[in-house]
């Protein structure tokens, strides 16, 4: 049942984009939020749509798929574009229907936010799609590691994350079985007013809660019994390795942004 | 004598001030590289005391002892690398999203370099036969295969003494004789102290002595057979009697002679068969 289980989207594979280090991933999608701004002309956009999509196509993941997860974000999309039609009134009249003017800047000025926002979304799913939430958390802790001068609790934060994500398979376990219990005594979510299914849940999530105490508990003991106490003075066993491939990844973003630079205007 | 590697002086433990006494004046000593193990009925003590051996608990009068150190608050970090623990419950121990993960989270905790982590997890998933699953997140698992994790994860640290917390009571049959067969074939090579602590009197035969607990209180301590002899008194205490030591009970009231206390089903077949031939 849930052994087909996938935390978040990750979709498992070996391709360039998969083996980079997180790391570099993310640097280069908190760049790429930047620079995705800077873009204002046909030929910047273009480098940076050639970008997104030669990403896309370097995961190898199948792009229906891609699409599906981009789903909700469509309605946003198109919603921005139809805002800006309205809103703007800069260019020439192109449609006056009934008092409203539909501007040629309005359909430029939607287009582009429109690109804009649908390469930001794609690529900040590249990196859900092809990074395990585990390896996310691991290059988060790294990142991160400079707070720790602030004393900031990076390391609890990682380890908080790490536990949740082992531990949602099991909830989930647990909330199937819990929830077949109370169904076998009478209890039933499928059926009824709306009031009478959320009333439903409450046999399900009180024993739910109550385990997940417990669990941490008895986690918690257990951790404690095998030696834990804090981040201090810990080694790790899952390593972040930059490699060469991560030095091209970086110079080739490099090159994109000076030509979305030297493009600009244009 | 063998070297004292555990040993319990005068200890009285309670949860709180209003709270009934856990364990009233228990005293008894563990030794090197002996397979020791201790049953009661539930709420006789038993947990207490593995919590007690490596500092999840303190003792309000007596003291603990463990590898000639006493158990104190800045003792502890030094006591849990030598008492390594497996509890109850397969779930509530796994602390990695991997198998090899949660075997280094050990490792991890005492600072040691990834290259001896590395080697020390596959010799300990090989220890335990679960090399295979190095990679395997913990839903995937069943509950012998968690169990068999965390003797590993126990094992990478190389402790002297392994504690066996009711760690196979949530599991089936199948996943029980698996559990016991890996820890026997361990202890055997790496020479440790093995303390199994269970309310089942089939899992104390491998044990060279037992302790029995009754109300916080030691009830007796002995070889696994003379405590097999005393059927009816540990009836009284609570404890279930493992089928085979029924069997012989019953047939020596049908009048035949059993002169050895039967452990196993090989142990009573032998008994019966060349019992008869002496007659």
């Amino acid at each position: 049942m849930n052994n087909a289980l996938i935390i978040g989207q990750y979709v498992p594979g070996e391709s360039l984009v998969h083996r980079l280090d997180p790391r570099t991933k993310i640097t280069v999608i908190f760049f790429f939020v930047f620079i995705v701004f800077l873009a204002n002309s046909v030929i910047s956009y273009s480098v940076l749509i050639a970008f997104a999509l030669t990403s896309m196509f370097t995961t190898r993941i199948p792009i229906r798929y891609i699409l599906k997860g981009l789903m909700p974000v469509w309605f946003l999309i198109i919603f921005t574009f139809i805002l800006h039609l309205i809103v703007t009134n800069k260019g020439t009249v192109l449609i006056d229907i009934l008092g409203f003017s539909i501007y040629s800047g309005g359909v430029i000025q939607g287009f582009a936010i429109s690109i804009r926002f649908f390469l930001l979304i794609l690529i900040t799913s590249l990196l859900t799609l092809t990074t395990t939430p585990i390896e996310i958390t691991d290059a988060i802790e790294d990142m991160l590691d400079p707070l720790k001068k602030i004393r900031f609790p990076v390391h609890e934060l990682a380890l908080m994350m790490s536990i949740s994500l082992r531990f949602i398979p099991t909830l989930m376990q647990e909330t199937d079985k819990i929830s077949k219990a109370q169904a076998s005594r009478g209890v039933d979510f499928r059926t009824g007013p709306l009031k009478e299914r959320v009333k439903a849940v409450v046999p399900l999530l009180v024993p739910l809660f109550v385990s997940a105490f417990k669990r941490a508990e008895e986690l918690a003991m257990a951790m404690e019994a095998r030696g834990y106490q804090g981040g201090e003075g810990r080694t790790k066993l899952r390593e972040l390795k930059l490699g060469k491939r991560d030095l091209i990844v970086f110079i080739l973003f490099m090159i994109i942004t000076a030509a979305l630079f030297l493009t600009r205007n244009y | 004598m063998r070297h004292k590697i555990v040993e319990f002086r005068h200890v009285s433990f309670r949860y709180g001030e209003e709270h009934p006494w856990v364990l009233k004046n228990c005293s008894f000593a563990i030794y090197e590289n002996e397979a020791i193990a201790i049953i009661g009925h539930n709420g006789s003590g038993k947990s207490t005391i593995a919590k007690l051996m490596n500092g999840l608990l303190f003792p309000q009068e007596g003291e603990i002892v463990i590898n000639g150190r006493s158990v104190t608050q800045d003792s502890i970090w030094d006591i849990r690398k030598d008492v390594g623990m497996v509890f109850q419950n397969p779930d509530n121990q796994f602390v990695g999203t991997t198998v090899q993960d949660d075997v280094a989270f050990g490792m991890e905790n005492r600072g040691i370099e990834r290259d001896e982590m590395v080697r020390r997890i596959d010799n300990t998933l090989s220890a335990v036969g679960m090399q295979e699953y190095r990679l395997t997140e913990p839903h995937k698992l069943s509950g012998g295969q968690k169990q068999r994790v965390a003797v590993a994860s126990v094992l990478a640290i190389f402790p002297q003494i392994l504690i066996l917390d009711e760690a196979t009571a949530m599991l089936d049959p199948r996943g029980r004789t698996d559990i016991m067969k890996t820890v026997t074939r361990v202890q055997d090579q790496r020479h440790l102290s093995l303390i199994t602590i269970t309310h089942d009197l089939q899992e104390v035969v491998q044990a060279e002595r037992v302790i029995v607990m009754n109300e916080g209180a030691i009830w007796d301590e002995a070889a696994p057979r003379d405590i097999f002899a005393k059927k009816a008194e540990l009836r009284r205490i609570g404890l279930d009697i493992p089928f085979v030591a029924a069997l012989s009970e019953e047939l020596r009231k049908a009048g035949i002679p059993i002169n050895r206390e039967a452990l196993n089903h090989e142990e009573l077949l032998e008994e019966l068969w060349t019992s008869h031939s002496i007659m």
